[in-house]
């Protein structure tokens, strides 16, 4: 693999938003089995509606499934420069502006906050967005979540 | 299932709310994988793992800060009260081949704001005494 290290012109960029996320009542049972969280609001839609919520609630990072799948128009394009066996998760942010629940239609804008390198180590930033798809499919809906997230990666000889 | 509702008038900073001890298996990993979609090879096959420079097979970030933060959403009684969630990485979790990791989690109140209704819990996240999470903190909507 040649000696690449993520390229810093891709800082502020922002993609198109993404095709939507359906978010299905059997992946949030599924995400919420995988981490262990056994609240009923995210198993039984009666428990979930008598909180208030629509249908089943999301765990606090589900969000991390939609923002992923946008994430990766630019951690797997080749032009980007990173080379994921070196890199290492540095942080993860979750802002929610409201809970997702199942049945939402999700789409995502993905922004490059910033690219910079000291010495061998650079570290990327990014910011998803996340959107209830609108009434037409011009204009994006409801705010509903922002998802950020920090890689760290490592140099050839680090 | 009762649940008691905490009230923000009767939190004071420094309130440990709940602790909870977790255990990550390998099995656990494979599930996040699944779930999540995050099919990083270090979080499943030893051999990539130490091919890449790590001890061993590690859990997903995602997958510690998932499973903590239900110490939380338990508490509150309202998985969909957490409106900030956020942490560094401070520590890989090595899970070893048989048998688990052990994490404990302690959710301590960190600070409160009476006017937007909200309490930050911060949660200190340990592997064998070492933090593995940083500044772990989560903001929850209480009133």
């Amino acid at each position: 693999m040649a000696n690449t290290q993520p390229d810093t012109a891709f800082a502020g960029r922002e993609y198109p938003a993404t095709e939507p996320y359906q978010v299905g009542r059997e992946k949030i049972r599924e995400f919420a089995d995988a981490v262990g969280a056994q609240h009923p609001a995210h198993h039984d839609t009666v428990a979930a509606r008598g909180l208030g919520y629509p249908d089943l609630v999301a765990p606090p990072t589900f969000a991390v499934v939609v923002a992923q799948r946008a994430e990766s128009q630019y951690v797997a394009d080749p032009a980007a420069g990173i080379d994921f066996a070196r890199v290492v998760h540095a942080d993860e942010k979750f802002e929610h502006h409201r809970p997702i629940v199942a049945g939402d239609e999700l789409v995502t804008v993905l922004h490059i906050d910033s690219v910079t390198q000291r010495a061998s180590i650079s570290m990327v930033t990014t910011r998803c967005e996340i959107f209830a798809t609108g009434a037409d499919d011009a204009a994006p809906g409801e705010h509903v979540a922002t998802v950020t997230s920090s890689l760290v990666v490592r140099g050839e000889d680090s | 299932m009762t649940t008691q509702r905490p009230e923000l008038a009767e939190l004071a900073v420094g309130d440990v709310v709940a602790t909870r001890t977790l255990e990550l298996d390998r099995a656990t990993l494979v599930r996040y994988a699944g779930a999540s979609g995050d099919f990083n090879a270090i979080h499943w096959d030893e051999g990539f793992a130490t091919d890449v420079g790590l001890p061993g097979v590690i859990a997903h970030g995602m997958c510690t800060m998932g499973s903590v933060i239900g110490v939380v959403t338990d508490w509150v009684g309202d998985p969909g009260a957490v409106v900030r969630y956020g942490t560094r990485f401070t520590k890989p979790v090595p899970v070893p081949a048989r048998g688990s990791a052990v994490v404990d989690v302690v959710a301590t109140i960190g600070a409160l704001d009476p006017e937007a209704g909200t309490a930050r819990v911060d949660l200190t996240v340990t592997h064998e005494d070492v933090k593995v999470l940083g500044r772990a903190q989560a903001v929850v909507r209480l009133a």
